[in-house]
């Protein structure tokens, strides 16, 4: 088809000639509002490192397992559980349902060979479950989105380097979801202690070949490239968790107390988890999502649909060569 | 999407040392996630910009068919709509078949880019025999579905990529008779309805008059519901523009007029068509609804048109597709399979049936190839025997014949030798007569 390339004059240039076609992007924005947003994180690191009260500082509300189930006494599990926990959550008019996936027993046991796999299986699981909607004949008008965005890893603070157990997650990991490490307790660090800390972890992800988010490949443009160079630089966030108020100033902030004075939670000269926030939920959330359906789950739906390829293909004798025509 | 809560023994992990026995459970607190109130601004309103974002990043796609006789306006019409000049040249009446034809055009405004493709049938309604008109038309829409299809389903796949095709909207263009729907208009609708988004229009509105008009549109409609057809209504459901697409959806079809030259009107320049008895104004509402249909088409339901076209017309298609073609749900418990791999496989299957078939009427044909061919024998021997048989009879009879030929001959000589001894002696004694007679005769000669 012949193509050809024609600006429209936009409005004020002559009248009468402003079309409308920019008044799709309200219609988008109404359609989103009415359908609200789904989004699913997960978080994975040993007990005790915070995770649950991150969650909730991030969300301002008790989003935790731990919120919603009586735990009178937090028994270290045996063996990895994983719990998930959704929320309706609402904000000027924008709806969405969270869901929180917490590893109750990652990183705990004395073996922890493995300790990827319960995890790796789960998200499997979650991109199979949107596959069999997706190849149904009769379909939903909206498959439900139970795919893991985003994994945030929590890395104990120790200030030296990666333990063994963290690489070997992360590069599993990072193959099949969207990996956020962040060093977690940071108040036990000093500012030096947490630069040299930042880069060891930078270095040893890059030694690893570990591409956690934003990954470099997937950057869509120079602008894109520019912004998440600048992320890069930043991450693992060093963070700290709260959902206390204080009085710190005359304002009440989200902290904590110490003898030695309040780490604002909030404040970027303390602590990184702003920059988490903002990350996640302000600027990023959208791009993870899409890197998740186009990248993640296309590459799970080509390994599992060339899997019974070859089973089809035993089936009926023939050579493999034969069925991987992608054409119909 | 909620599971109950439920755990499974996913069995042991072995490793050299130990055996540690791995369970996962997942359990999730109900049915449905808990409403819960945040305690402070969060963020995520953020959202819908995020996504908004996204979109003016990879543009947008909006295809318009549009189907009317040769010379109802269609082209002008889309001139005026978007306000600019599309390549287009008259087409000729003399067309042997109803043919579509595409271009697209990238459109950009204020920050939104917009990938446009008007389809235009040509040569609609000019033939004698009108019966396949609307046939290419929904081969195309179909086509395009395919096309989409094809792609959804491939193993390796890029649908962001993905050129959309589909036909979002259809103008039809109705020619303003003043009396009622032609036959080929209410045939084609009816054909199409439930393949793509049916926004019905009155062609050259001007040649109308107001109250013709009136009747006109409740004629056409009223046609319309008596025969079945679906036009696309305009959706109520979100109160934002529930109120305008009501009152549209009642204003329907839209009498539209397109001009793409200019009067002056007062000191503006206006899109207008200029008659020695007054101007018509193309964006006058009182005019026409010309200003009506781009605000439905373009500024109001471009989504809902594009959403419509995907879950509804397209999913229809591709359930009646896989249907078409064997497939049906899997149960959950099964593995997926790759609608693609099994579509090979069928067809493998298909192909093995057709040669084993091929073969058993080749077995068929040799069996029975060779039953005649021992029939044909059967036949050529008993005819052998029968002439031997009759060859005997006849050599039988021959000899028979000869032989009384032979004894008829002994008798013939039998008899001729008599004769011949009987003539013997009846000559001998007339000789002898004859000489006694020859003698008297002398003896009496000398008398005389």
């Amino acid at each position: 088809t012949p193509h050809s390339c024609k600006t429209v004059p936009g409005p004020g240039m002559g009248d009468f000639s402003y079309v409308g076609i920019d008044a799709i992007l309200e219609q988008m924005r109404r359609k989103a509002m009415k359908q609200g947003f789904e989004l699913n994180i997960m978080v994975v690191g040993q007990s005790g490192l915070g995770k649950s009260t991150l969650m909730n500082t991030l969300f301002k509300s008790k989003v935790s397992r731990k919120s919603v189930q009586a735990t009178s006494q937090e028994k270290i599990p045996k063996t990895i559980h994983i719990k998930s926990v959704s929320h309706d959550i609402e904000e000027k008019g924008v709806r969405m349902k969270l869901t929180v996936i917490d590893t109750p027993g990652f990183g705990d046991q004395i073996n922890n060979e493995n300790c990827w796999q319960p995890i790796m299986k789960f998200i499997n699981a979650q991109y199979e479950q949107y596959l069999q909607e997706e190849i149904n004949i009769n379909r939903k008008k909206r498959i439900p989105d139970s795919r893991v965005h985003c994994c945030i890893y929590f890395i104990p603070p120790t200030g030296h380097c990666l333990r063994p157990l963290d690489v070997e997650f992360m590069r599993r990991l990072s193959k099949v979801v969207n990996i956020v490490p962040v060093i977690a307790k940071a108040d036990t660090l000093t500012l030096e202690e947490r630069d040299f800390f930042k880069q060891k972890i930078r270095e040893e992800l890059r030694a690893n070949g570990i591409d956690v988010y934003p990954q470099k490949e997937f950057d869509e443009d120079a602008e894109d490239r520019m912004i998440n160079d600048k992320i890069r630089e930043m991450i693992p966030f060093a963070v700290v968790g709260s959902d206390q108020e204080y009085q710190v100033n005359g304002r009440r902030l989200l902290g904590r107390k110490t003898k030695w004075g309040t780490i604002e939670v909030e404040n970027i000269a303390h602590c990184e988890f702003a920059y988490l926030r903002d990350l996640l939920i302000r600027t990023h959330m959208e791009n993870i999502k899409d890197i998740t359906s186009s990248i993640h789950y296309e590459v799970y739906r080509v390994r599992r649909l060339n899997e019974n390829n070859t089973a089809v293909a035993h089936a009926n004798g023939l050579p493999q060569h034969h069925m991987t025509s992608h054409e119909m | 999407m909620h599971r109950a809560a439920h755990s499974r023994n996913m069995g042991n992990v072995h490793n050299e040392r130990y055996t540690i026995p791995m369970t996962f459970s997942i359990s999730s607190k109900d049915k449905n996630a808990r409403p819960l109130s945040l305690s402070g601004h969060v963020g995520f309103d953020s959202l819908p910009h995020q996504l908004v974002n996204k979109s003016t990043c990879q543009g947008f796609c909006f295809n318009i068919l549009c189907i009317g006789e040769t010379g109802i306006g269609k082209s002008t019409l889309m001139d005026t709509l978007f306000n600019t000049n599309f390549e287009n040249f008259e087409s000729s009446h003399f067309e042997p078949k109803v043919k579509l034809r595409a271009q697209t055009y990238d459109l950009q405004e204020s920050n939104v880019r917009l990938k446009l493709t008007i389809v235009n049938t040509v040569g609609f309604g000019d033939q004698m025999n009108k019966q396949e008109s609307y046939q290419h038309v929904v081969d195309y829409i179909d086509t395009q579905f395919e096309s989409y299809l094809q792609e959804e389903l491939k193993i390796k796949r890029s649908l962001h990529n993905y050129h959309d095709s589909r036909i979002h909207a259809c103008l039809y263009f109705i020619a303003p008779s003043g009396h009622s729907l032609k036959s080929l208009d209410l045939v084609t609708m009816k054909k199409l309805d439930s393949k793509v988004n049916i926004i019905p229009v009155i062609a050259k509105a001007d040649t109308i008059s107001k109250s013709e008009l009136h009747k006109f549109k409740i004629k056409i409609m009223s046609e319309l519901v008596s025969n079945g057809v679906q036009i696309y209504q305009f959706p109520t459901d979100d109160e934002t523009v529930s109120k305008i697409n009501t009152a549209m959806n009642g204003i329907l079809p839209f009498a539209v007029v397109g001009s793409s030259e200019e009067v002056k009107i007062g000191n503006k320049m206006v899109k207008a068509r200029q008659y020695p008895w007054g101007v018509v104004q193309v964006e006058n509402e009182n005019h026409c609804d010309f200003v009506k249909l781009r605000e439905m088409l373009i500024c109001v339901n471009m989504e809902d048109l594009r959403e419509q076209t995907h879950t509804r017309h397209y999913e229809l298609y591709r359930r009646c597709k896989l249907e078409e073609m064997g497939f049906t749900d899997t149960n959950p418990e099964s593995k997926p399979v790759s609608l693609q791999e099994t579509y090979e496989a069928k067809r493998h299957e298909f192909l093995g049936d057709l040669q084993r078939r091929e073969e058993e009427m080749r077995q068929m044909f040799v069996q029975r190839v060779k039953e005649k061919e021992t029939e044909l024998k059967e036949a050529e021997r008993e005819l052998q025997g029968k002439f031997e048989q009759l060859k005997r009879l006849h050599s039988e009879e021959k000899s028979k014949l000869d032989e009384k030929r032979r004894s008829l001959e002994d008798e013939i000589n039998t008899f001729s030798k008599k004769k011949a001894a009987a003539e013997l002696l009846q000559g001998q004694s007339f000789n002898t007569n004859a000489n006694l007679k020859k003698d008297k005769d002398r003896k009496n000669s000398g008398f005389m």
